[in-house]
């Protein structure tokens, strides 16, 4: 049949001659192309010791941000739970205190907030639903556990370390 | 014989088992690392500095794994499998010469534990023994996979020693002798064996990758075909007993074609050398270049470990039946007509 696309190349197979049949020229050749392998710089990446570098638009683990005054951005809205598509956020709201204004930033906080870091796909809707600005995937690659509770975040890993210590 | 005679001859042996011992732990480290340089990584590197203490870390984890016996394996040959196979591939090292008699507070010491005068014929021996280890192994771990492996193995070895045995032949019509010691001493300076039966060198590398199992005639471990191959039921130091034992016969079968072909302990300029040694010294130095050989072979062998792949079965019977022992035959044909006729 006719070649429509003009790419079409006639295959010969000629028989192999006697050096090829031999084989070992072949396995010489071969031997040579690992031997130029053995003295090259291995790729490896050490990892512990050595990183990647990520790429600017990664997103890691989350991290709950403080304004300039070191009180705690979120609000506890629920805006990140609703538009997380994998229902990986919970949280409780709770009112702030006459004398922790120094802690939150609005007059409603989240006592409680959790993310379940197994079911969290970082696709980053959370960080684009805030309203705060209080939520960003800025950490680093989430940490592997043994067991499936210790994957569920709390405040404790979320926030931001305070401002002046 | 003296008290002091059978002391030294048992500390020669202690000390050869102890080489051979520590070499095969080594070639698994650096098998390991090998394979990372030719894959561009850098192997194991965690335990001790650049991993050097990962054999011990192996060899620990072998040590304390839990011993399983199937239950419808028959218990006594499962066990005799594996130490067969060490047993055979450590007492092959007794004949290999492993340098010249050496002078130590004015007694002389050969360098080899026995020069039995049928030194090769002994080392044909051990190697056809050593399948009886797998072959046992396999069958008695009632499975098939293991069973097909050890058919393989089996086969293939009496396969390859027919070869093996032919390709000596001529090296024998050249050295007229069968005792490796002299053999060895024949080939003083640079008369190495390899220049006058390069053909029979490279037949008997060949074979000596086929019967020490290694790629690419490691068909008997053929993962892809055959689970493990003959030790699929094998765990803990069962297992590692049959590992261990492929990398001795790597040792000792690298050190018997250092001493039939590449010249054993001799190296050119040995006798400036030896002058300039002293007695004591200058076999110690005979021994050196004979280690540094037989751990190039050992390199040789994972180099080609990690180039070639594996033939397919009918392919290493062919090679085995078809090429490989006209090739030798060939070989004596002509070695016997060069010695008869010039």
């Amino acid at each position: 049949m006719e070649s429509l696309s003009n790419k079409k190349k006639v295959l010969e197979v000629k028989p192999l001659n006697f050096w090829e049949r031999a084989y070992l020229p072949a396995i010489a050749k071969g031997l040579s192309i690992t031997m130029g392998h053995f003295f090259k710089k291995p790729v490896t990446i050490q990892y512990p010791e050595q990183k990647r570098e990520f790429s600017e638009n990664f997103r890691g683990q989350h991290s709950l941000k403080r304004d300039e005054n070191g009180a705690e951005r979120c609000t506890a809205c629920g805006l990140c739970a609703l538009s997380c598509p994998a229902e990986a956020i919970t949280m409780t709201a709770a009112e702030r205190q006459k004398d922790e204004e120094h802690l939150y930033r609005e007059e409603k906080y989240a006592a409680v907030y959790e993310i379940n870091m197994l079911r969290c796909i970082f696709c980053g809707l959370c960080e684009e639903a805030c309203p705060k600005e209080a939520i960003y995937l800025d950490g680093d690659v989430v940490a592997s556990d043994y067991l499936r509770k210790d994957f569920i975040y709390g405040k404790d890993k979320l926030v931001e370390a305070p401002l002046n210590q | 014989m003296e008290i002091a005679d059978i002391l030294i001859k048992f500390g020669l042996i202690i000390v050869i088992f102890l080489i051979s011992l520590v070499v095969a732990m080594y070639s698994t480290y650096a098998e390991r690392k090998v394979a990372a340089f030719f894959q561009d990584r850098v192997g194991p590197n965690r335990a001790g500095p650049w991993g050097i203490l990962q054999p011990l870390a192996d060899g620990g984890k072998m040590f304390l794994k839990e011993e399983i016996i199937p239950t419808n394996a028959t218990p006594f040959l499962f066990i005799v499998g594996p130490s067969l196979a060490i047993l055979t591939a450590c007492i092959g090292s007794a004949v290999i010469p492993w340098g010249q008699n050496i002078v130590i507070a004015g007694k002389t010491i050969p360098l080899q534990v026995t020069d039995i005068n049928v030194g090769i014929l002994y080392i044909f021996g051990v190697v056809s023994l050593g399948v009886y280890g797998v072959m046992i192994g396999g069958w008695a771990s009632n499975n098939k996979y293991s069973l097909l492996g050890a058919i393989r193995a089996a086969s293939q070895n009496i396969s390859y020693e027919i070869s093996m045995g032919l390709s000596i032949i001529a090296l024998l019509l050249v050295t007229h002798t069968l005792s490796l010691g002299e053999i060895a001493q024949q080939q003083h300076g640079w008369h190495w064996n390899v220049i006058y039966q390069p053909v029979g060198f490279i037949l008997f590398l060949i074979c000596a990758f086929a019967e020490t199992n290694r790629t690419p005639f490691d068909l008997p471990e053929c993962e892809t075909e055959l689970v493990g191959g003959y030790h699929t039921e094998y765990s803990s130091m069962k297992l590692g007993f049959y590992l261990f034992a492929e990398y001795i016969n790597m040792f000792i079968s690298s050190a018997v074609m250092v001493t039939l072909y590449w010249g054993s302990y001799n190296y050119p300029g040995m006798d400036y050398m030896n002058g300039l040694l002293g007695p004591t010294w200058g076999p110690l130095l005979g021994f050196a270049v004979m280690f540094f050989k037989v751990l190039l072979f050992i390199f040789f062998f994972m180099w080609v470990r990690w180039t070639i792949p594996r033939f397919r079965y009918d392919q290493l019977m062919d090679l085995g039946w078809k090429v490989l022992i006209p090739l030798a035959i060939a070989n004596i044909v002509i070695t016997a007509c060069v010695i008869t006729f010039l």
